[in-house]
C-alpha cells in the first residue's frame, strides 16, 4: 500500500527519500518538537440526475503538501499545491516562523510502516464506463418512479473519490495508503393534494463503485427513500415536551456522534473546555451502554488502516458499562495530555491541520428485544431515522432532528409524527437510558461530520435504545 | 504557501494586476481549450487568494497559517448537454486535463433545454458595461502586508481583554485574527470577462465562563474590508466575555406557546431560510414553502426585503453575478408581498422566466420598514423568549417546518429575566414570517443578509413538562 501511495504521489514529482528527509531536517531543528509532510493527491467524480435526465457531471483534482511545525502546543502551518522541492523548502521555512530559533536538525526516516489491509486499493474513478453510470441513474429513476404514482420529483447521485496520502515525520513516521469512496444518493419527493414530502436514502463505504450498481444494492435504498416519503405524507404535527423516547438502530446512533463523541475528542479534553472534561473513571451513563470508536471495521465509511498523522486506526473503548474510560487522540494532543495517540488524527485535507476526529463510533448491544422495549412505553415517540445533529462540547448541550418518527401510546407504535428536533444534556442523556436492544446494527454510510470547517466521512451505529427522558420540539 | 516561481506575499498584494493578467491568460486558455474540444459555449472561473491566520489560547500562539490558493472551474456545453470540472493544480497539462474531462462528461450527459449560458443579450449589456469603463468602485479592496507577528500580537490582546473583564470568565477557547485578500477572474465564450477583487479582515474571541453549575462559552467577531475598519481588540474581547457570562445559570422553561424575539444572528437565519426556500433550485425541484407564492402576501405589509449588490463595501456586493449578468438595486419582498424568486439563467429557463441576476445567490440584502428601538421589543413581547443561538438541522423547507434546539434568554415583564437553555423552538415558517410582528433597529450591517431582531408573534416552546 505504501509503495502504491508512493508511486501515485511522489514518482510522478521525482522527488526522492533524500529529499524528504532533508526537508524535514530543515523543518525540525531548534525548539521545533515535530515537523511533518503531508503529501496528498485526489480525485473526485459525481454524477446527478435530476427531472429524469442526468443532466451533471463533475470531475475534480486537488493535490498539495501540507507542512506543519510544533513547538510546544503551537503550530506552524503552511500548505503548497505543488509539489516539488522548491515549493516544498518554501511551505517549510513559513511553517517553522512558529518557532524563533533557526537551526538544522537531523532526522532519519524509519522503514515504511505496513499499512493494514483494510479496504482494497481500487480506484473507483477510473473504474467502468461513464456510460454504465449514466445508464444506472436512468434505471434507478424509472424504478423509484413505478414505485408509487404520488412521487413527483426523483434526484440521484452517483459519486465516486480515489485518494493516495504520503506521510512523513521528524518522530521517524513514514506511511501511505490509498483510501477509495464511494456513495449513491436517492431523493424522493412526493405530493398528495396539498402535501408535498420528502424522502431519502443512501449509503457507500470505501469499496467498488460497481458495488453500488447491482439491483441488490440500489433496489432497497430506492424503496426505502420512497417508504420515508409515503410515512412522511401521513405524519401529524408532533408533541412538544419532556418525553421518553425510543431510538431505533443504525443511524440514530449519531445521537452517540453528538451526545457523547465530540466531547471526548482530546483536543477539547486538554484544554479542559468539554463538559467531559476531567471525568474519566467516572459514570456517565447506565451500566448497560459501551460505546467505542472503531476506524478498524473492513470496508467502512469512517474506516481507515492509517489515520492522516500516519498512527495505525485504533478501535478505542470510550464509555465501558457505563464509565467513562477514554478519549480519542492526534499526536499533538495525546503528547500534550501524556497518553498514547489513538489512530483517530484526521484532516480533510493537506490544506488543514489535522485534529481528534471520530470514526465509526457505536454502542454495543444490550440482551432486549427491540419489541419489549416498544412495549414497555406507556407515552412517547419512537424515532427512527434522522437528519443529523450539532453539539455545543461546552455546555454538553446537544440537539439531533427526527426525519421519520412515531408517537407511541400503551406500548403500541401509532401515527407517524413529523419531523421535530430531539435536545438534550450529553453527560446526562445516557444515564437515562432505560433499555438497550440487542440489535446493534451500523448506518448506511453516509455520514459527514463537521468541525472547525474541516469535513470528514465518518460512522455511527447502535442497537435500539430507550431514553427515559428527552425533550421533543414539536409544536404541540 | 507560495508556489515555486509565484511572487511573494508583498508583491501579489502591492501588483494584483499582475497576478489578475496570470488568471486572465488562464481563464482564456481554458476557453480556448473548450472551443478548439468542440464544445458551443463554455465558461469559465479561476480564483487566487492569499490568507494569513494566527490563532492564541491563554496568551501563547497556537497556530500560525499561511495560505495561498488558486482553483479553476470550468463548464462546457455541447449541443445542450453539460459537463463540470475543477482542479487546485494550474499547470497547463493539468487545466488542459481538466477541460477534456469536462468535455468528456458532457459527451454522457442528457440534453437539458436550460443549459447553457446567460443570454447573449444580457452579457452583451455587461461587456458594454465593461468597455464604457464607467464602472462603480464597490470599494472591497483595501490590501495590507499584515505579518503574522502583528496578527498574534493583536489576538493576545484581544484575548486578554475578555479573561479579564469577569471573574467568571474561567478558561479560553482561543482568540484569531485573519486576513485574506481575493482576486477572481469570471469568463465565457459569449465575450464576457470580468474581475473582482477583494480584502477581508476578521477577529473572534471564543471565552468560557464557570460557576457552580457547570461551563458556558460565547464569542464574539467582527469583519471588515480594511484593516482599521476592525473593533478594537479590547471591545471584541470584553464583548465575548459578556455574551459568555450571561449565559451562566441557564435553565429550562416550560412547555408552551409564547412570542419569540430572534435577535440579529440568529434572525439572520430564518430571512436565510425565506431566500433559499425562493430560490430557483427549490422551485423548479418543487421542494419549497413558497412554491407559486409570487404576489402572495408572505409578510405584513410594512416590511420589504431590497437587495443592493452594487452596495459599496458591502459583504455580499459584486458588479456581476456569476453568469455574467449586471446586478441591480431590487426588492425580493415589496411591502410584505413576494415581488420576485431568486434565479440564475438556468433556473429561470427552467421555471420558464427571466433571470434575476442572482446566479451565486443574493447578495446584500436587508429589511426595510418600520424598525423598532429594542428596549421597545421587550415591551411588545411582555413575557417570552429571546433567541440568541438555535442548534441542529430541523428545518424543512418543503413544507415550511421548523424544530430547533434553542438558547437565550426569558424575558419577563418587557425585561430579559434569565438566561434559557436546552429547548426547542417550533413552527411553520410560512406562517413565522406573516405573525413577523416587530423588526429592530439592531441591524447588523456586518452580514450579508442585514436584520436587526425579528419577532414572530406565537412559537412553541419545549422545555420541561
Amino acid at each position: 500500500m505504501f509503495e502504491l501511495a508512493r508511486s501515485q504521489l511522489l514518482d510522478p514529482t521525482g522527488l526522492d527519500q533524500s529529499d524528504i528527509e532533508s526537508t524535514i531536517s530543515r523543518l525540525a531543528g531548534g525548539a521545533v518538537d515535530f515537523g511533518e509532510l503531508y503529501f496528498q493527491r485526489r480525485v473526485r467524480e459525481a454524477w446527478s440526475l435530476e427531472d429524469g435526465a442526468v443532466k451533471n457531471g463533475s470531475w475534480d483534482v486537488d493535490q498539495g503538501v501540507g507542512v506543519r511545525a510544533i513547538a510546544g502546543a503551537g503550530t506552524g502551518f503552511a500548505y503548497a499545491d505543488a509539489i516539488t522541492l522548491p515549493a516544498l523548502i518554501d511551505a517549510a521555512d513559513s511553517a517553522r516562523a512558529i518557532s524563533r530559533q533557526v537551526s538544522q536538525g537531523q532526522v532519519r526516516l524509519a522503514p515504511a510502516i505496513q499499512t493494514p489491509e483494510r479496504y482494497i486499493s481500487v480506484d473507483p474513478t477510473s473504474e467502468g464506463r461513464s456510460a454504465d453510470r449514466v445508464e444506472l441513474l436512468r434505471t434507478i429513476d424509472a424504478y423509484v418512479r413505478s414505485l408509487d404514482a404520488r412521487v413527483s420529483q426523483v434526484s440521484v447521485n452517483i459519486a465516486g473519490s480515489h485518494e493516495a496520502i504520503l506521510i512523513a515525520a521528524s518522530d521517524g513516521t513514514l506511511a501511505g495508503d490509498v483510501r477509495p469512496l464511494v456513495r449513491l444518493d436517492i431523493r424522493v419527493l412526493m405530493e398528495d393534494g396539498d402535501r408535498r414530502e420528502q424522502g431519502f436514502s443512501g449509503g457507500g463505504g470505501r469499496y467498488r463503485l460497481s458495488d453500488l450498481m447491482t439491483a441488490d444494492f440500489w433496489q432497497p435504498q430506492a424503496r426505502e427513500a420512497v417508504r420515508q416519503a409515503e410515512v412522511n405524507l401521513r405524519a401529524e404535527d408532533a408533541p412538544a415536551g419532556h418525553m421518553t423516547v425510543v431510538l431505533g438502530p443504525g443511524w440514530p446512533g449519531v445521537l452517540l456522534h453528538e451526545a457523547i463523541g465530540h466531547g471526548l475528542e482530546g483536543d477539547f479534553n486538554r484544554k479542559g473546555i468539554s463538559a467531559f472534561s476531567n471525568r474519566l473513571g467516572e459514570a456517565v451513563a447506565s451500566p448497560e451502554c459501551t460505546i467505542v470508536d472503531d476506524g478498524t471495521l473492513a470496508d467502512r465509511r469512517g474506516s481507515l488502516a492509517i489515520d492522516d498523522e500516519g498512527t495505525p486506526a485504533g478501535s478505542t473503548t470510550l464509555i465501558e458499562n457505563g464509565k467513562l474510560v477514554g478519549y480519542m487522540q492526534d499526536k499533538l494532543n495525546a503528547r500534550l495530555m501524556g497518553v498514547e495517540p489513538t489512530g483517530n488524527g484526521r484532516r480533510e485535507s493537506f490544506a488543514h491541520l489535522p485534529m481528534p476526529r471520530m470514526t465509526n463510533t457505536y454502542m454495543l448491544p444490550g440482551q432486549h428485544d427491540p419489541g419489549d422495549i416498544l412495549a414497555s412505553v406507556e407515552d412517547g415517540i419512537y424515532a427512527v431515522n434522522f437528519n443529523g445533529g450539532q453539539v455545543d462540547i461546552t455546555s454538553g448541550k446537544f440537539v439531533f432532528a427526527a426525519s421519520e418518527a412515531y408517537r407511541v401510546k400503551n406500548g403500541k407504535v401509532g401515527a407517524p409524527i413529523k419531523g421535530a428536533t430531539l435536545i438534550g444534556n450529553g453527560p446526562d442523556v445516557l444515564t437515562r437510558v432505560g433499555m438497550v436492544g440487542n440489535d446493534l446494527a451500523l448506518d448506511n454510510g453516509v455520514g459527514v461530520c463537521g468541525k472547525e470547517g474541516q469535513s470528514v466521512p465518518v460512522g455511527v451505529g447502535q442497537p435500539t435504545l430507550r431514553i427515559d427522558g428527552l425533550t421533543v420540539g414539536g409544536t404541540h | 504557501m507560495a508556489t515555486s516561481g509565484s511572487l511573494t506575499v508583498a508583491e501579489w498584494l502591492a501588483n494584483p494586476e499582475r497576478e489578475t493578467e496570470t488568471l486572465n491568460a488562464i481563464a482564456r486558455r481554458a476557453l480556448d481549450q473548450a472551443s478548439d474540444g468542440g464544445a458551443d459555449q463554455a465558461e469559465v472561473s479561476v480564483s487566487s487568494s492569499l490568507a494569513r491566520e494566527a490563532g492564541v489560547r491563554l496568551g501563547e500562539i497556537e497556530h500560525l497559517e499561511e495560505a495561498r490558493d488558486r482553483g479553476l472551474r470550468v463548464t462546457v456545453y455541447a449541443g445542450q448537454c453539460s459537463g463540470t470540472a475543477s482542479t487546485g493544480d494550474l499547470r497547463p497539462e493539468v487545466i488542459d486535463e481538466c477541460v477534456q474531462r469536462a468535455l468528456d462528461i458532457a459527451r454522457h450527459t442528457q440534453r437539458d433545454r436550460a443549459a447553457g449560458l446567460a443570454d447573449a443579450a444580457l452579457i452583451s449589456e455587461s461587456v458594454q458595461e465593461i468597455t464604457r469603463g464607467e464602472l462603480p468602485d464597490l470599494d472591497l479592496w483595501h490590501p495590507e502586508d499584515i505579518s503574522l507577528d502583528a496578527l498574534a500580537e493583536r489576538a493576545i490582546t484581544m484575548e486578554r481583554a475578555g479573561l479579564q473583564a469577569d471573574s467568571r470568565v474561567a478558561n479560553s477557547e482561543g482568540g484569531s485574527v485573519s486576513f485574506e485578500a481575493s482576486l477572481s477572474v469570471q469568463g465565457n465564450t459569449n465575450g464576457f470577462m470580468g474581475q473582482r477583487r477583494s480584502t477581508s479582515f476578521s477577529q473572534s474571541c471564543v471565552l468560557i465562563g464557570e460557576d457552580e453549575q457547570g461551563m458556558q462559552r460565547d464569542y464574539d467577531w467582527d469583519s471588515a474590508r480594511r484593516f482599521s475598519g476592525l473593533s478594537s481588540p479590547d471591545e471584541t474581547g470584553a464583548q465575548a466575555a459578556e455574551r459568555t457570562v450571561r449565559r451562566l445559570g441557564a435553565k429550562r422553561v416550560p412547555t408552551g406557546p409564547v412570542p419569540v424575539l430572534f435577535a440579529p444572528p440568529v434572525a439572520k437565519g430564518l430571512l436565510g431560510h425565506l431566500i433559499s426556500a425562493a430560490s430557483g433550485g427549490s422551485l423548479y425541484r418543487r421542494s419549497s414553502f413558497l412554491l407559486d407564492a409570487l404576489g402572495e402576501s408572505v409578510m405584513p405589509e410594512q416590511f420589504s426585503l431590497i437587495e443592493s449588490p452594487r452596495q459599496p463595501g458591502g459583504p455580499g456586493s459584486a458588479l456581476f453575478d456569476a453568469d455574467g449578468v449586471a446586478t441591480r438595486e431590487q426588492p425580493l419582498v415589496d411591502r410584505g408581498t413576494l415581488a420576485r424568486y431568486v434565479l440564475s439563467a438556468y433556473s429561470a429557463r427552467r421555471l420558464g422566466t427571466e433571470t434575476t441576476a442572482n446566479a451565486g445567490g443574493i447578495r446584500n440584502l436587508r429589511i426595510d420598514g418600520p424598525l423598532t428601538p429594542c428596549d421597545k421589543l421587550l415591551a411588545q413581547v411582555g413575557t417570552g423568549l429571546l433567541v440568541t443561538e438555535v442548534m441542529g438541522q430541523g428545518v424543512n423547507l418543503v413544507n415550511g417546518d421548523y424544530s430547533r434546539g434553542a438558547a437565550g434568554f426569558w424575558i419577563e415583564d418587557g425585561e430579559i429575566a434569565w438566561p434559557v437553555e436546552e429547548i426547542t423552538v417550533a413552527g411553520n415558517l410560512r406562517k413565522m414570517f406573516l405573525g413577523l410582528s416587530a423588526a429592530g433597529d439592531d441591524t447588523d450591517p456586518r452580514n450579508n443578509i442585514q436584520t436587526g431582531s425579528l419577532l414572530i408573534d406565537r412559537m412553541t416552546v419545549a422545555g420541561q413538562g
